[in-house]
């Protein structure tokens, strides 16, 4: 008997009368002799909220979280502030224990946060639509370059950045070996941009599209309008990876004539979570949507002619379209969605560009307190947002377990993507000059 | 302020929400940026009060599993426990990034960790991987692992994958997106897997064979293993889709059966939260000798620590940045914990027993295609006294009696499907109302079969013109400015 589970002891005796069994083994008759499962599973419980809270937190005191630790960490995950209303909405049952809205009569909270999504979305991106979101930035990126493919006749090439953060290029590697898709890796110049040139000589009939990240993976901000002049020039498409934050400063990729916008909207108000969920965000023109993936919610009206949303284009989708659909793509990250919308309701107009002039002004002033120390130096010329590379002329292993012991997550060691003595280090709006200054302190005490 | 609004049509020049501590440092000027910077930022502009009216308000016009009852047949609508959402935020747990030094995370590593003896345990598969973000990206990384095994062998010429008729639209979408080719097989009359239809398109190309078991009409297969004999035999491998794991748990396990590959869909069979759409996960379990393609990382334990482990050189790659839905793991962890072994049985055992005590009656009043014990839902098709009244008409009538529709016409396969599962958490006394709802849906169509076909009438909206939203495509807020003018 257990306290999820309301029928038992004589109301599961008459149920089963009901039906003209009498045991629970009579329900599980047509299951072959062999295949019973014998014995009981070996999995311990049922603990009690008590027990479990227990379990939970003994496991929680051997991690050490960012309240432990203040962190210096990013590599496409950035811990940003998550204002506090966002858990109070999130937490209402009406919106995460709901199911996917496809009876609308009974969904319109969900569906009208789609659809309020979508608004926010193209109006960052300067794109005219987007979809409900996709599992993570990862999977926004693939689905994207497959959109590419899609739109261009015996295309099976696509140029992807070194820039790109290099665990989505190998999600991107494996979704593509599987479907005989070449991926070509366009090089960074000494600047840390895409490398344009080298782009040109990868360059053949068969390729449908450029991929850059934006900032990009090693902190540098590309040169867009050239990368779209690129697109234009060799008339494939351009898909820029972006982080959301850095729109609230950066001209908006539509009105640099961008084709697909992704991203991963964590920093949209999404906690860390040691890695998901997050939501994988995808815009682009109108003209491509019928072969844009995933949700999509539309305006409509019922037969009183009041206003109501509604999911639509669903023919699109795996469901409906099974084999020929353009995803098998099933759910879209609703909740993490209405997460990134509540973010940029909170923060509005003014709050997004706050957070982006801070988060780049404090990376800023850490690199040059860093540079100034001696130990570092910088690896790519050219400008950086809220992340900067550098390389330091000690071990960095030993900083960053230094650094740890401190009580700082000093930052990414770029030696677990091939490049040994560099240092991947992410600056947030809730970084204050004491820390940084701490920082700075403890990296010349321990070099 | 209109509670009926969209959040722009609240926004009023000046207003805001946020609140921030003041730059301590000197400001940088954005054309040091090395990029053209925006002149308008277009976000709404409204006070926290606004924002959350707003909010609260939209909220009220969904239903909910905490409102009421969800018979979705294949979606496993239980109850989402509330313990589950406090563990999942306790901050050590979550506020933690995914480039941590592996040391500094050893309790999550745990807890994945065991998280995945306990899915292998109740699958009978031999390692999981916890990374797939939903249950179809976990068929995704599971077609790619067959692909994998039968490319290392050298068969590159495996290229098919077969199908039954009555299959989740993913299926079919996920063959597509691993490179395959579909062979669609017709089912029997139950369901199941017709052994002779199989039989006939066996050659040597065969790659696999995906199935749910119990089938997507709630039967089980009982001829499951010949069907893994015939494929095995072909030298093709078997994959469980996991969508239907909350009728056998404790009572039969998909590795046990001869499945080489299978998914759990935890946002079913383990209680977390639907979210009005997402986030799940789709953990992924295989047999031994398929360990050596899974996605990377693996989490392992060595000694007394847990690492992840990224030497794998046959692996498949990654489906996804880091590593798996961690967030949603966690609710898994804690779902499982306080059932244990003996509570998940008993939660498949009333899922089943539920589900047929719903049949036994609604068949009285309803067509009951096939009329044999069910697992954990089962189909019905249509009114047996009013056969011209259509399930969408039923399904939206049942809404003004405060319930949420059953799955309709899914599957494919039954004419006017209405696929009802309860689920373990729903009492008898909310069985017993429901099924007096559609009884008396049923009396309504034939006498009033208008009533019907006009409902809901209690609804937030009622009836909404799904082609003018296809025709029109007003996606966003522009969108709806400009149609205006």
């Amino acid at each position: 008997m257990h306290r999820y589970i309301p029928n038992n002891g004589a109301l599961l005796q008459e149920m089963l009368e009901k039906i003209g069994l009498s045991s629970m083994d009579d329900l599980f008759v047509d299951i072959p002799q062999e295949l019973q499962f014998k014995g009981e599973l070996n999995i311990p419980g049922a603990l009690s909220e008590m027990e479990l809270l227990e379990k939970a937190t003994k496991l929680s005191k051997k991690n050490k979280s960012t309240d432990d630790l203040t962190c210096f960490l990013g590599g496409g995950v950035y811990d940003h502030f998550v204002p506090l209303v966002i858990d109070h909405i999130i937490s209402r049952s009406e919106f995460y224990t709901s199911y996917t809205p496809y009876q609308p009569e009974v969904s319109q909270g969900t569906l009208q946060a789609i659809f309020e999504y979508q608004s926010l979305i193209t109006q960052l991106t300067g794109m005219e639509v987007s979809n409900a979101s996709m599992y993570d930035g990862s999977n926004a990126a693939i689905e994207a370059a497959f959109l590419s493919i899609a739109s261009k006749r015996k295309s099976n090439i696509l140029l992807v950045s070194q820039g790109v953060h290099p665990e989505v290029l190998e999600v991107i590697k494996t979704y593509c070996h599987f479907r005989q898709i070449e991926v070509r890796v366009v090089p960074l110049n000494d600047q840390g941009r895409t490398d344009l040139q080298k782009a040109q000589e990868l360059m053949e009939a068969g390729v449908a599209s450029i991929m850059v990240q934006n900032p990009n993976f090693f902190g540098v901000v590309e040169d867009i309008d050239s990368v779209v002049k690129f697109s234009k020039d060799h008339k494939i498409m351009s898909i820029d990876y972006v982080d959301p934050i850095s729109l609230g400063l950066f001209e908006a990729p539509g009105d640099q004539g961008v084709d697909v916008v992704v991203a991963d909207g964590q920093s949209l108000g999404n906690g860390m979570n040691y890695g998901g969920p997050y939501l994988g965000v995808m815009a682009m023109r109108k003209k491509d949507v019928r072969k844009m993936p995933g949700r999509v919610a539309g305006l409509s009206k019922d037969v009183d002619g009041k206003r109501a949303f509604v999911l639509t284009l669903q023919a699109r989708e795996q469901h409906i379209r099974r084999f020929k659909a353009t995803s098998n793509i099933c759910s879209n990250q609703a909740l993490n969605m209405l997460v990134a919308s509540i973010y940029l309701n909170t923060m509005g107009k003014k709050g997004l560009r706050e957070v982006a002039i801070q988060s780049a002004s404090k990376a800023a002033y850490l690199k040059k307190a860093l540079l100034e120390t001696g130990h570092f130096e910088n690896v790519f010329s050219g400008p950086n947002f809220k992340e900067f590379t550098l390389r330091y002329k000690g071990d960095v292993d030993a900083l960053l377990k230094g650094l740890e012991e401190d009580g700082f997550l000093g930052g990414l060691n770029l030696n677990r993507f091939g490049r040994d003595g560099e240092i991947l280090i992410a600056v947030t709006e809730k970084r204050s000059k004491a820390e940084m200054d701490a920082y700075v302190d403890a990296v010349r005490r321990l070099s | 302020m209109s509670y009926d609004r969209l959040i722009f049509e609240n926004s009023v020049p000046g207003k805001f929400a946020y609140s921030l501590p003041k730059l301590d440092v000197p400001e940088i000027d954005p054309s040091s940026l090395g990029t053209p910077i925006r002149e308008e930022l277009d976000l709404p502009e409204v006070s926290e009060g606004d924002l959350i009216r707003h909010y609260v308000n939209i909220s009220t016009k969904n239903f909910s599993i905490d409102k009421g009852f969800y018979p979705l047949g294949s979606c496993t609508m239980k109850y989402n426990p509330k313990i589950n959402e406090n563990v999942a935020r306790i901050p050590g747990l979550s506020k933690i990034h995914p480039y941590q030094p592996q040391s500094t995370v050893q309790g999550s590593l745990a807890l994945l960790y065991e998280l995945q003896e306990y899915l292998a345990e109740v699958s009978g598969m031999d390692t999981m991987t916890l990374q797939p973000a939903a249950g179809a990206q976990g068929e995704l990384a599971g077609l790619m692992i067959i692909k994998k095994y039968h490319e290392l062998r050298g068969d590159h010429h495996r290229t098919k994958i077969i199908l039954p008729d009555s299959a989740h639209g993913t299926n079919p979408a996920t063959t597509a997106m691993a490179g395959f080719e579909l062979v669609e097989i017709p089912s029997d009359e139950d369901g199941s897997v017709d052994i002779e239809e199989l039989k006939a398109v066996i050659d040597g190309n065969l790659a696999g064979l995906m199935l749910t078991n119990p089938n997507t009409l709630g039967l089980f297969e009982g001829h499951i293993e010949e069907v893994t004999q015939i494929i095995h035999d072909a030298g093709g491998l078997i994959y469980y889709d996991g969508a239907n794991m909350n009728a056998i748990m404790g009572r039969a396990r998909p590795g046990d059966m001869g499945f080489d590959v299978m998914h759990f869909n935890v946002h079913k069979t383990f209680s977390t939260p639907h979210g009005g759409g997402g986030p799940g996960a789709g953990p992924v379990g295989v047999k031994a000798f398929l360990r050596e393609f899974l996605p990377v990382p693996l989490i392992e334990k060595e000694g007394e620590n847990y690492v992840l482990n990224y030497d794998l050189p046959n692996s498949i790659g990654k489906v996804k940045a880091f590593y798996g839905n961690y967030g949603i793991l966690v609710r898994t962890f804690s779902y499982i914990s306080t059932m244990g072994g003996p509570g998940l049985r008993e939660a498949s055992e009333m899922a089943v027993l539920n589900a047929n005590y719903l049949m036994e009656r609604l068949k009285k009043t309803y067509r009951l295609p096939i009329d044999k014990l069910c697992k954990h839902e089962f189909v019905l098709s249509g009114i047996q006294a009013a056969p011209n009244v259509s399930t969408l008409d039923i399904a939206k009538r049942l809404m003004d009696f405060g319930f949420h529709p059953p799955t309709v016409y899914f599957p494919l396969i039954i004419p006017e499907a209405m696929m009802i599962e309860p689920t373990e958490t729903e009492s008898r006394d909310t069985l017993d109302r429901f099924m007096d709802a559609l009884e008396a849906i049923a009396k309504e169509a034939v006498e009033n079969p208008e009533l019907l076909h006009n409902a809901p009438y209690t609804t937030p909206v009622r009836r909404i013109d799904e082609v003018y939203a296809a025709k029109a495509l007003i996606l966003t807020y522009k969108d709806m400015l400009n149609e205006k003018n």
